[in-house]
């Protein structure tokens, strides 16, 4: 079970405070920690729990569904110990940005850069938030829920009419 | 001929708008400009088995010796500015061949991120459908062309600088 998890039992030795939510679903553990201590827990489980590759890194927006817009969405994966762990932390729309992961894993760079293409969350001290998929004129965040799926220049398509 | 004919079988009258529709037509170079799963299609008319050489139509890797590009695939919007100068590096005349539903319409990709139709931006001369088209849709497209090149007239005239090419209508 999760709470038997060697890192879930690590983190909340550490990190009681922070830790929001433990969940394990079909081997997969995931968990939900607070933004203003993320950094130091990506650190702490790549140095001392040695999850040192950032398989992947997004973000979800929960629009309407959740108090807080945005989740952050880190996929850790410990190449010495084959392990696998999910850590997330919301992100609210009024305080949208969140500490680069580029401190801790030199990857997060241009994941970071796609979040912030897409959904819009900056990324503090990152070394380089430019766009990375949409060109650099463009406006808004495709990601987001409220971005209208054929673009804010087109008549929303509403079925056939025939 | 009600003429004499000292040379036989020898020679041929024509125009010269018909001579020269005839060597562009026989000789289309192509640009190649493969955008996504049509561009597997466009080699695999491009290969042995259809063999688009036997019409003369030899692909090209530079837009400066082609006169032809196939549009073949999603355009995007961040692409589009690459079409676009590619499509003008072409040196005149040229003609433009939209293959796929993408090409065509955008196909399933009504998002904010796809181009509705390379229409949008290029003169298209030839419209394919199929998603994506087979080798013989290609091949029958390319015919297609061939026959409006065909139509075209004072084609030598605008070649050397004496007034506009006159391109019909198509029926």
């Amino acid at each position: 079970m999760a709470e038997n998890n060697r890192a879930v039992l690590k983190l909340k030795e550490k990190f009681a405070a922070s830790i929001i939510d433990v969940v394990e679903f079909r081997g997969e553990v995931t968990v939900t920690v607070a933004k203003d201590a993320i950094i130091d827990i990506l650190s702490f489980l790549k140095q001392s729990l040695q999850y040192n590759l950032l398989t992947d890194l997004t973000a979800v927006d929960y629009l309407g569904k959740k108090e807080e817009r945005f989740m952050m969405v880190y996929l850790l994966y410990s190449i010495p110990n084959k392990d696998r762990l999910r850590i997330k932390t919301p992100v609210s729309e009024s305080d949208c940005s969140i500490p680069t992961a580029t401190q801790v894993w030199e990857t997060a760079n241009w994941l970071e850069r796609e979040v912030f293409d897409l959904f819009g969350i900056d990324f503090d001290k990152h070394p380089d938030l430019r766009r990375i998929l949409m060109t650099d004129d463009w406006e808004g965040h495709p990601l987001r829920k409220d971005y209208p799926l054929q673009g804010p220049d087109r008549e929303p398509y509403k079925g056939r009419l025939s | 001929m009600g003429v004499d004919n000292p040379l036989g079988e020898n020679i041929i009258t024509t125009s010269l708008d018909a001579l020269v529709n005839w060597s562009r037509k026989s000789s289309v170079w192509p640009m190649t400009f493969g955008l996504a799963c049509c561009a597997i299609e466009m080699m695999a008319t491009g290969a042995s088995h259809n063999d688009l050489d036997r019409f003369g139509i030899i692909f090209r890797a530079s837009p400066r010796q082609s006169d032809c590009i196939i549009i073949a695939g999603t355009v995007t919007k961040k692409m589009l500015p690459v079409i676009k100068t590619v499509y003008e590096q072409m040196p005149e005349p040229k003609w433009v061949i939209a293959m796929g539903a993408c090409a065509c319409s955008g196909g399933i990709f009504d998002t904010y991120s796809v181009v509705q139709g390379i229409d949008e931006a290029l003169p298209v001369d030839v419209y394919i459908p199929g998603c994506p088209p087979r080798p013989e849709a290609l091949l029958f497209g390319l015919m297609k062309l061939q026959d409006k090149i065909m139509t075209e007239r004072n084609s030598f005239g605008s070649a050397i600088g004496m007034g506009e090419r006159y391109i019909p209508e198509a029926a």
